[in-house]
């Protein structure tokens, strides 16, 4: 079966961000930029149900400025098949890119979605679930164990209490999380060979999907600053100072 | 302006997070109605009936939304929000899971984890892990939005007399079923409501030596929590994470014990109101946010730090 992987252009989650002076929007300019670490997850995810024999062709998927090249290239180079740019240089909201994702899902017909649960930068987690409302799939989100069965998956799920199974009915959606898998890193004579590997681009318009944003970003700022602290000597201070001085306990 | 909120619950309990989230709604302002969607869970809305602020309670009791599927919750939500200029849900697993899907049938686009309301269309909410609060304003005509529990006080669980009305709508998608879950089991207070939390972190070497932390833990009244790093490496379950990818965290005492604070762990603990680092690495990025510091070896000052309360 065919498998559709999203992948998205991230500042590098070592990169601690800023926030421009005029609180306009994060300073991105000159920051290292990185594949999504939930992103890299679900391609490893797609590669291992490849390596299984269960899936037969992987397609990577991003959206964004040509630079996002960048990183579909990295999914080839991690075992992805072939590559699909939506190109824009428009703010891209998770609504619209769920859009664009669906008219991808008409057209390659997957059997089977993967993407991350959240990217690093905007941490909206919504892309999954709102590709899951347009298409009617199954969403599998937060997954720490996908197992294909037949006509169905079998998605364990992490939830706050602790883990849930749901079964959901080909064509699906699943989100990884954290413990899903350990991503494997590209070798050399693979990076070289997903630069030749197929990479077509289209763009909004061409999918005849409306990406006008939703919601305006009126201003960033950094958080409140915490008070700098102070070094205790040893435990019997700490306790004094938390009964008496924070009084906490 | 109406405002839906989606109680979170487990069919007999109305949980916590619900109350946080009423206390937005009415940062917001405007009748509050709350939707109790599950199976046999008539004793949660007449639990919710009591909830101060609350206008009405809307049952939808129904095999179909006994374990909170989101493709079946998520077209309740979007059939009954069509009339709400608001609809709310804790940015809980369960909140996550199902309110952008029913945002999407609506057509508009969500607005997550929300930290202060600014008026009824402008809300913040923290990005990069937290290291940026940006403030968004949504042109969407229902403002699809969730909440961060730990940002906003709960309301009263007494006090309101709600009608309770019960919603005749059955939506079986029939695309996903349950099979299963596992629950951990503890009877200390619930991580993301504790007054106080302790957290080990790599430094604690094996899932064994949690045992000092939950004794100091039981001294304390307090929840126990987690790095990433010692979930990954085994030491205890992935429910005890604090962090960005994890639970989000504010009690009113935080301990952080062998955690060096990476940013994805400050993301999720960093707005509590103290917080004590143990740690015998003084250049630990944990001392930067720590209101007292003890450099010191966990494994003698924890016992002591027991022994002393």
């Amino acid at each position: 079966m065919k498998v559709l992987v999203a992948v998205k252009r991230v500042v590098d989650y070592n990169v601690k961000v800023r926030p421009k002076a005029d609180g306009s929007d994060v300073d991105t300019a000159n920051v290292k930029m990185s594949i999504n670490p939930f992103c890299e997850i679900a391609v490893e995810e797609a590669v291992r149900l490849k390596e299984k024999g269960v899936v037969s062709e992987i397609v990577a998927v991003s959206m964004g400025p040509k630079q996002s090249q960048e990183q579909i290239r990295t999914a080839l180079a991690l075992g992805a098949d072939r590559g699909i740019l939506v190109e824009t240089d428009d703010e891209l909201q998770p609504l619209a890119v769920a859009k664009c994702l669906k008219a991808i899902v008409d057209k390659e017909e997957p059997q089977l979605v993967i993407m991350g649960k959240q990217s690093i930068d905007g941490d909206n987690n919504q892309t999954g679930q709102m590709l899951g409302a347009l298409t009617g799939m199954g969403q599998g989100t937060f997954a720490s164990e996908v197992n294909v069965d037949g006509e169905a998956v079998k998605v364990t799920r992490e939830i706050d209490g602790g883990l849930q199974t749901v079964e959901l009915k080909l064509p699906a959606i699943v989100t990884t999380d954290l413990r899903l898998n350990e991503p494997r890193y590209a070798s050399l004579p693979n990076i070289m060979k997903a630069k030749k590997k197929p990479l077509d681009t289209t763009n909004p318009g061409e999918l005849g999907v409306d990406i006008t944003p939703r919601t305006k970003t009126l201003k960033v700022e950094p958080p409140a600053e915490r008070q700098a602290g102070v070094k205790v000597a040893d435990v019997a201070e700490l306790v004094e100072k938390l009964k008496n001085e924070a009084k906490v306990i | 302006m109406s405002i839906l909120v989606i109680a979170e619950h487990d069919n007999a309990e109305l949980k916590g997070a619900t109350l946080n989230t009423i206390a937005a709604a009415k940062a917001i302002g405007g009748d509050i109605d709350l939707l109790v969607a599950g199976e046999s869970c008539g004793a949660v809305g007449e639990a919710a009936a009591k909830v101060d602020g609350v206008s009405k309670v809307l049952v939808a009791d129904n095999a179909a939304y006994g374990h909170q599927l989101a493709e079946n919750v998520a077209k309740l939500v979007a059939d009954l929000g069509k009339d709400y200029s608001h609809i709310l849900a804790p940015a809980t697993t369960t909140g996550k899971n199902m309110l952008p899907r029913a945002a999407a049938l609506l057509d508009v686009q969500p607005i997550s984890d929300i930290i202060a309301v600014e008026s009824a269309d402008t809300f913040k909410r923290p990005i990069y892990a937290g290291n940026v609060v940006a403030t968004v304003q949504s042109s969407d005509p229902i403002k699809v939005i969730s909440v961060r529990t730990t940002a906003f006080d709960a309301v009263s669980t007494e006090g309101g007399s709600a009608a309770v009305e019960s919603v005749d709508i059955a939506d079986d998608a029939g695309v996903s079923s349950f099979v299963g879950e596992e629950l951990a089991q503890s009877d200390r207070p619930e991580l993301t409501s504790a007054k106080v939390v302790i957290s080990g972190g790599r430094g604690m070497q094996n899932g064994d030596n949690f045992e000092i932390l939950y004794k100091v833990a039981d001294k304390l009244g307090a929840a126990v929590g987690a790095s990433r790093a010692a979930v990954d490496a085994g030491f205890v379950p992935n429910d005890m994470q604090v962090g960005q990818t994890g639970k989000i965290v504010a009690p009113d005492l935080y301990i952080a014990v062998g955690i060096s604070g990476a940013i994805q762990h400050l993301a999720g603990m960093k707005d509590s109101k103290v917080i004590v680092a143990i740690n015998k690495d003084e250049e630990a990025p944990i001392f930067s946010v720590a209101d007292y510091g003890l450099v010191a070896d966990l494994f003698d000052a924890v016992p002591e730090l027991e022994t002393k309360l």
